[in-house]
């Protein structure tokens, strides 16, 4: 069993490069809330309060549209969806004990990314490994939003393309690892790029937006795999 | 009327705050149920293989640069490599890959 504080160390190590990732990301953020008439400090509390890309984009989008607060609410839970799942997963990571302030700090930063690194920690999550991670990438995530609207499109083009995969590939090495050792996460991730993949194609489907897109593809295919190969007990851990 | 962006700001947090902290604060025992065990178990994988795939050839400058940092994270990830070294590779690839084809 590791100590508090040496998960916390480790989660900052892990936080790393999801803050690299954030701050490129939330740059090209601030220049949208920029133009939706944020400030950078209005931005950059938004980004500290949300912490959340798609929802943020949707938020800043439909004020420069000059929507009403209650599109805005409805529009950040349907972009912000997912994230009703990955906590319901999480609740399963934490041990049952974990305590009220430990559930209410965590959901703090339920994100893509935090999420993915809290899943693949070793057995039961120690929340403070979490919180490590938190403690750098939501810096990021906010400095990136302000300076976003501060500086405008400073950093070159080819450095935020490079800089926006780092994410896609921290999602490759939690995902990866276990497919490797699981022939049912393995056809499952496979049958999970091309599902995604049609998804995206389909001009049929061009109206749903990506969040949405995503929800309905994890129930079906984690569904499916539930139903057809239930998971042992043993196996789970 | 000029809405209040201090007011769209307290209505997006609240939102996105209640949508994480629902199943948390409410799911405090383990799940018996095998089914639900087992869908929550796949969750996180599906999850983060769709958004990965096609949004990785979409976040760079040339969907190509994207498939080669898909390729080689998937392969280094596979030979154990960690979170950082998986998402460092993955920039190099597209800064690089990048330069050669633009």
């Amino acid at each position: 069993m590791e100590s508090n504080q040496t998960c916390f160390r480790r989660g900052v190590r892990d936080g790393m490069p999801i803050a690299l990732g954030y701050f490129a990301v939330a740059f090209t953020l601030g220049i949208a809330a920029k133009n939706a008439g944020f400030s950078a400090l209005q931005a950059m509390v938004e980004s500290l309060t949300n912490n959340a890309s798609a929802g943020e984009y949707a938020v800043f989008s439909l004020v420069s549209a000059g929507a009403g607060y209650w599109e805005v609410a409805v529009m950040t839970l349907v972009a912000n969806a997912r994230y009703l799942l990955m906590s319901c997963a999480l609740s399963q990571k934490l041990a049952p004990e974990t305590g009220m302030g430990h559930r209410m700090l965590l959901a703090f930063d339920v994100t893509d990314e935090i999420f993915g690194v809290s899943i693949a920690f070793p057995g039961r999550l120690n929340p403070f490994y979490t919180y490590g991670a938190m403690a750098v990438a939501i810096p990021g995530w906010a400095l990136g939003t302000f300076f976003g609207v501060v500086v405008g499109n400073v950093l070159p083009l080819r450095l935020v393309s490079a800089l926006s995969v780092g994410l896609y590939g921290m999602f490759l090495a939690i995902i990866v690892p276990p497919a490797r050792g699981n022939r049912v996460v393995l056809a499952l991730v496979l049958l999970s790029f091309a599902a995604s993949w049609a998804a995206a194609s389909l001009p049929a489907l061009a109206a749903m937006s990506s969040g949405v897109k995503t929800i309905v593809l994890t129930v079906a295919i984690s569904l499916g795999a539930a139903i057809l190969f239930p998971v042992a007990e043993e196996a789970e851990a | 009327m000029k809405q209040n962006i201090w007011i769209y700001i307290l209505v997006s947090a609240l939102v996105s705050y209640l949508i994480r902290v629902t199943p948390l604060a409410l799911i405090r025992r383990e799940i018996t149920n095998r089914t639900l065990r087992s869908f929550l178990y796949y969750v996180p994988y599906v999850t983060l293989a769709v958004m990965t795939f096609p949004a990785i050839t979409e976040a760079t400058q040339r969907p190509l640069a994207g498939l080669l940092a898909l390729a080689a994270g998937a392969v280094l990830a596979w030979r154990g490599g960690s979170l950082f070294l998986v998402a460092v590779a993955c920039c190099v690839v597209v800064f690089v890959s990048e330069w050669i084809l633009i």
